[in-house]
């Protein structure tokens, strides 16, 4: 089975919703990545490694924070590769990369799908990656069985919804609000009609996020899709030195 | 790509075919942006083309461009500094426009485009605070708030830019983030945008950024370049070279695009060399970079093996930009455009020497020009050269403090 479609079946489940978590790698430290990697993904259905940029344009104030600690750290692109090549465990969710474009230009495309797949990557998330301007990294990832995922937000239009639906990979990145990542302002009244267009759009599993903190957001979003985002509350979590295992459970209705 | 490959991206720029659709310019440019901006950045592109070329915005933007602005500025003679370097010197005066630098006519620009686009609230970032500056001027003109965002690095160093910001009813927003210098600025900018793409407008300061901005920017900008040409004809002839300062490249795309057809002209942009020529030195994207991504646009970019974006160094604010307009990229790719550097010492001395001779006190950023434009001359005597005088040096007060006359040298020479 192509890593893309493992991604998929990891994320639609029967009777309960999925969960996706967010860290950046080697954040708070550099030696415990491995670690941590470990236990996030024992307690969740899929893991977004974050690799980090010196300029998340989409990223709130955690996000940006734990980028710039770990660019102190040394932790980059190839570093990261590496670690996951050096790992003496099998990984139980598969693992995403999340990572602004300009890391993955300048490691090389074709390099970049060959060095993924090697190491138990199965896809990638670009925030600053619109659909029209993904071709050469999606014909890349796509000789590999790499997910390319699609965002969609509440300001894309019906149109373009379906568009981005229909080419989608691995699961549709449903964006709960406009904005940035880590908002505290909780879920949009309006996030359950927006929840059931997406999911309506879609033959993937829709999974949802930004802002995402509490049990009963999460509850709110199953109503719709298949599955939760969690990110910038995790990185909140490992910061106050809290089990993400723990936390990450303590989200699941 | 081959030879003929460059001079067909060339003719396309030339009979006005580029960018093209997805907003490239050849290889770079593009719209690489979070989608939740896909729908404001297409919106933003149908405004750019229904009023962009609509008698009645033209009128207006004319209007404020003669009356508001102060156009056109004047090409003046720089009889003293043609002696001393051996050429025939002329200058186009941007410095004398509103707020003092070439800023205003894309700002006013924007400012009228954001209005009839029904924006509630403009977004915009600065580094050296005069696109800060220019963009509180002209929101006021129009009557819209405007929130500006400035590293804290550069609020510190430009105070003054500051007060006027505040004066003129903006909000001014220390980014403390990142590198807290204009990088930073764009950033947070972008997150402000994106969190009311419908009802904030961003009023970007130079010819980057994702696809439409690096087009609206030169066509707002491009009034330099053809006021300068026809105001050559008019009292001497065409150049034989052109020189203007880059850093994200408004002003010498502005300049450049009056003289892209006349062959003849050599063209020449000077970025900032800094202290030198390590990474981290200085901020000559296009004569040491490499082609990336950052803040919407594929273009030449100053980063590490890694992806990461580089800090960069100029003495001048204005410059000091670790990427570059995608246009100015292309343009060193089908070799219209050469780009050179002139060193933070070449500037300084360079805008000693305009001040002692010509009684102009040139913005650092145009000192650079000015350095460009002395080096060519040195190699080649009795040439035509227009340099593009940007902004006036006002606002460089502060900085120049650091940097005494120095009269034993002979920067004030009386034996000249």
């Amino acid at each position: 089975m192509l890593p893309r479609d493992q991604l998929s079946d990891a994320l639609k489940l029967e009777g309960r919703p999925s969960l996706v978590a967010f860290f950046t790698a080697g954040y708070p430290d550099r030696d415990t990545f491995l670690d941590v990697l470990k236990e996030v993904c024992s307690a969740a259905d899929a893991v977004e490694i974050g690799v980090p940029f010196t300029d998340p344009m989409a990223d709130g104030v955690t996000v940006q924070r734990s980028s710039q600690v770990a660019l102190e750290n040394g932790v980059s692109l190839g570093w990261i590769f590496d670690q996951l090549a050096g790992r003496d465990f099998e990984l139980p969710a598969p693992v995403l990369l999340m990572s602004y474009l300009n890391p993955l230009y300048a490691f090389g495309f074709e390099d970049l799908a060959e060095r993924a797949l090697e190491t138990g990557v199965s896809g990638f998330i670009v925030p600053d990656l619109p659909y029209e301007e993904s071709g050469p990294l999606k014909q890349a990832l796509d000789a590999k069985g790499l997910a390319l995922v699609q965002l969609v937000t509440p300001a894309t239009p019906k149109e373009r919804l379906a568009k981005l639906c229909s080419v989608s990979e691995g699961f549709v990145y449903a964006v709960t609000r406009t904005g940035i990542t880590g908002s505290s302002e909780g879920l949009p009244n309006d996030v359950s009609d927006y929840l059931a267009a997406v999911k309506s759009a879609s033959s993937l599993p829709v999974c949802a996020g930004f802002g995402v903190r509490e049990q009963e957001q999460v509850r709110r979003i199953a109503e719709h899709a298949d599955g939760v985002i969690v990110g910038s509350a995790l990185l909140e979590a490992l910061e106050a030195g809290r089990s993400p295992r723990e936390f990450l459970e303590s989200l699941r209705p | 790509m081959t030879n003929e490959d460059h001079e067909a991206l060339f003719e396309s720029l030339l009979n006005g075919s580029l960018p093209d659709d997805e907003g490239r310019f050849g290889p770079f440019g593009g719209r690489y942006v979070p989608e939740t901006l896909m729908p404001a950045i297409d919106r933003l592109t149908a405004g750019v083309h229904r009023y962009l070329p609509d008698a009645q915005f033209q009128q207006e933007l004319q209007s404020e461009l003669k009356s508001w602005v102060g156009r056109p500025t004047a090409l003046t003679h720089a009889p003293r500094l043609s002696d001393r370097w051996g050429a025939e010197v002329w200058f186009k005066r941007e410095d004398l426009a509103h707020t003092g630098a070439h800023k205003i006519n894309n700002t006013i620009g924007q400012a009228l485009l954001a209005k009839a686009l029904g924006a509630q609230r403009i977004v915009a970032e600065t580094g050296a605070g005069q696109h800060g500056v220019a963009s509180a001027a002209a929101c006021a003109r129009v009557g819209l708030p405007c929130t500006v965002y400035m590293g804290e690095i550069d609020v510190a160093r430009q105070a003054p830019n500051v007060d006027r910001m505040h004066r003129l009813g903006a909000e001014v927003v220390p980014v403390t983030s990142g590198d807290r210098t204009l990088r930073s600025a764009i950033d947070e900018a972008i997150r402000d945008w994106v969190s009311d793409p419908k009802g904030n407008y961003y009023l970007l300061g130079s010819a980057i950024g994702p696809h439409p901005y690096p087009y609206l920017v030169r066509e707002l900008q491009a009034v330099i370049g053809r006021e300068a040409r026809t105001q050559l004809l008019e009292r001497t002839g065409l150049p034989d070279a052109a020189f203007a300062c880059v850093g994200g490249g408004s002003n010498a795309i502005g300049l450049f695009h009056g003289f892209l057809a006349d062959r003849s002209t050599a063209l020449f942009g000077v970025e900032a060399g800094g202290r030198g020529v390590e990474l981290g030195q200085n901020s000559a994207t296009l004569a040491s970079g490499r082609p990336g991504v950052l803040h919407g646009t594929h273009t030449m970019l100053l980063y590490d093996d890694d992806g990461q974006i580089q800090e960069t160094h100029s003495v001048s604010a204005g410059l000091d930009y670790p990427g570059v307009g995608p246009e100015h990229a292309l343009l060193q790719l089908v070799g219209r455009v050469e780009y050179v550097t002139a060193s933070d010492d070449e500037a300084l001395a360079a805008l000693d020497e305009c001040c002692s001779l010509e009684g102009i006190l040139p913005a650092l950023e145009s000192a650079h020009a000015l350095a460009g434009a002395k080096q060519w001359a040195a190699a080649n005597r009795g040439k035509r050269i227009l340099v593009g005088m940007s902004g006036r040096g006002d606002k460089d007060m502060p900085i120049l403090a650091d940097y005494p006359v120095n009269r034993s040298k002979g920067s004030v020479d009386a034996a000249a």
